[in-house]
């Protein structure tokens, strides 16, 4: 097995996401960049491969603030190598950032035992979801809302269980080489100690690419990016947090919930 | 420019979701304002006998395939490319769902119509179409501007009603071919979810926990809570991803779908996936300390304070109501 794993840097929401002047995108200012859950989850279904196979894991990003701390981060975890490229993430759509990842593979050689995992869907893109565009850009096949993967044939061909809705799951056999976009993996991610990504980011090293610019940064334009209104449709209850418990219970008594 | 309009229609288990109707009712006011048409393209077994129900659609387009439960989607993406050139669609319209997580941006690749994920609304006038995106799981909306109303569109669930979507007249049928692909892809079956300790979707309370719980060692005190209530704890995804609480008790997308009577809410932000899985519940209550939270747009009562601070109150409070304390 030889495994990507793709490392994509979000604007954290749990900050304020404020619009910046120019009404069309967020201020930079107040933006701290996360990679998502999925990623996080992908990380960890690639080691748990890893762990019943053998085989190697590579985390791949583009350049985003805080990058270097995710790929260090996944190295001390046990991912065996991590590659920044050098294009700045921030200024690429989808498209593009899909275009620069084909580039990057193109390069890279993809062997018939290659199993590249995005995560899912990131939260902060219009364009749609970039695992599902390299597929297509490389001809290789494509299932999304992965939670499971099981490799079979000797690594030729993988199991893998995709969520539908309500519970429902489907599973699918699918031939290597392939692109899986991860939602989560069998296990919840690994949590690896402070003191050990400090020992890593004195020995490991992450490797740079250079690779050319897309042709189009994006394809879409945002005209106008703002805040919603908030339709205020609830009732905010005041007072301190006894009173608003008591009138929770007066309001569950008085719709008979108690 | 009279509109063409493409509506990719899901099912599973002879059932098509409400997201398809969602589709069709705005497909159909659209195209009714441009004196276009309206396409629902249906794929898969037992489609025929599906395709007259999509009334609000003008024809339907449909791929029946005794051997496929669930649609192959590279033959999926094939037969709507088609689609496309033969009826000269202007627009497509497929849900931001599972089932068709993919297809729109490799349809956008081999169609080159452009893709816009998350779509909450679409206003047309005379000259142009607004969509907008929603990001960040709602909090910030982005509206693009489509020149010449051509797009392939990932529409959200719950943002359009459905009842518009449903027509009691047949469409015309049209039979298309299945697209002769060789997909590396094979379905093998579909997975039922594991029958859990609790079934949340035939609750009447549900105290569900978010992210906001912060801890596992907090699961107890929101069990405590819906044991007063006289019902279940159920959750979002990232509880559930981190293997706090068993994926029978996620609601939303990929999870299950309740309507309870009441469904408290304690750290849940509110993502448009989240509120998929909650829309029917009667009574909504957040707990949230961000003000902001999207869940305060949809919930009926909400408080703006520390959910572990509440649970315990909240807990004596009922009890003391109930006469148990
Ligand atoms: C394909 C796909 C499928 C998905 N399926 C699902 C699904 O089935 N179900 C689902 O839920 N999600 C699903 N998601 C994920 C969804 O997008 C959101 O990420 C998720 O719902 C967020 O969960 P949350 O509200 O618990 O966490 P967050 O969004 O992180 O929100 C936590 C909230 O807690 C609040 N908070 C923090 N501390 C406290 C405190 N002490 N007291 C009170 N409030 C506090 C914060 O203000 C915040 O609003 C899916 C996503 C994708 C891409
Ligand atoms: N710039 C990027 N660098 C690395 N990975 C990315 C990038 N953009 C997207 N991805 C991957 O694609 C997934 C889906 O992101 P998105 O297409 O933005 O929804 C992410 O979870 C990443 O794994």
């Amino acid at each position: 097995m030889n495994a990507y794993v793709l490392i994509k840097m979000a604007p954290d929401p749990v900050e304020e996401l404020d619009i910046a002047n120019d009404g069309k995108s967020l201020n930079a200012e107040f933006i701290r960049f996360k990679s998502g859950d999925p990623d996080e989850h992908s990380i960890e279904q690639a080691l748990l491969l890893k762990e019943k196979n053998g085989g190697k894991v590579t985390v791949v990003a583009l350049d985003a603030p805080e990058v270097d701390d995710v790929l260090y981060t996944a190295l001390a975890k046990g991912v065996d190598r991590a590659v920044k490229i050098s294009l700045d993430q921030t200024q690429l759509g989808s498209v593009a950032t899909a275009q620069a990842f084909a580039s990057f593979f193109q390069k890279e050689g993809i062997s018939s035992d290659t199993l590249i995992m995005p995560g899912t869907q990131a939260i902060d893109d219009i364009e749609g979801e970039t695992g599902a565009l390299l597929a297509e850009m490389l001809a290789l096949p494509y299932i999304g809302v992965v939670s499971g993967i099981t490799l079979t044939n000797g690594g030729a061909k993988a199991v893998v269980v995709k969520e539908f809705s309500s519970g429902l799951r489907g599973e699918y056999e699918v031939e290597l080489p392939a692109v899986l976009g991860i939602q989560s993996a069998e296990k919840p991610p690994r949590y690896v100690p402070v003191a050990k990504i400090r020992a890593v980011m004195k020995t490991a090293k992450i490797e740079t690419v250079d690779l050319s610019e897309p042709d189009k940064a994006k394809i879409l334009e945002i005209e106008r990016m703002y805040k919603p209104e908030v339709a205020g449709r609830a009732q905010i209850l005041e007072g301190d947090v006894k009173e608003i418990a008591a009138k929770l219970a007066e309001i569950f008594a008085e719709r008979g919930i108690i | 420019m009279s509109a063409s309009i493409i509506v990719l229609v899901e099912h599973l288990k002879g059932n098509i979701p409400e997201i398809s109707y969602e589709m069709l009712g705005v497909a159909r006011k659209i195209a009714d304002a441009s004196g276009g048409k309206v396409y629902a393209l249906i794929a898969g077994k037992g489609s025929s006998a599906l395709a007259t129900g999509l009334g609000a659609a003008d024809v339907a387009l449909v791929l029946e395939d005794s051997s496929a439960d669930v649609m192959n989607d590279d033959v999926l993406i094939e037969a709507l490319k088609q689609a496309i050139n033969e009826k000269q669609a202007t627009l497509v319209l497929v849900g931001c769902t599972n089932i068709s997580f993919g297809i729109g941006t490799r349809l956008a690749l081999r169609s080159g119509m452009p893709f816009i994920n998350w779509v909450k609304d679409i206003k047309t006038t005379e000259g142009e179409m607004v969509v907008t995106s929603a990001l960040f799981g709602g909090k910030v909306l982005s509206d693009i501007v489509l020149k010449d109303k051509k797009g392939i569109l990932g529409i959200l669930s719950g943002v359009f009603p459905p009842d518009a979507g449903k027509i009691a007249k047949q469409p015309s049928i049209e039979h298309i071919a299945k697209p002769e692909i060789k997909s590396k892809i094979t379905f093998r079956s579909l997975m039922e979810p594991k029958a859990g300790d609790i079934d949340i979707s035939r609750m009447d309370v549900l105290v569900s926990v978010g992210r906001g719980i912060q801890s596992p060692d907090n699961i107890p005190l929101a069990e405590e809570l819906a044991n007063a209530l006289g019902g279940a704890v159920s959750s979002s995804r990232p509880v559930v991803d981190q293997g706090w609480l068993p994926l029978t008790r996620q609601v939303g997308k990929s999870g299950m779908n309740v309507s309870p009577e009441l469904y408290l809410a304690l750290g849940i932000s509110g993502a448009p996936e989240h509120y998929e899985g909650m829309k029917g519940a009667k009574l909504v209550v957040a707990i949230n300390t961000d003000p902001k939270a999207p869940i305060f747009d949809f919930a009926h009562y909400g408080a703006v304070v520390d959910c572990l601070e509440i649970i315990e109150l909240l807990k004596e409070e009922i009890q003391k109501r109930k006469g148990t304390q």
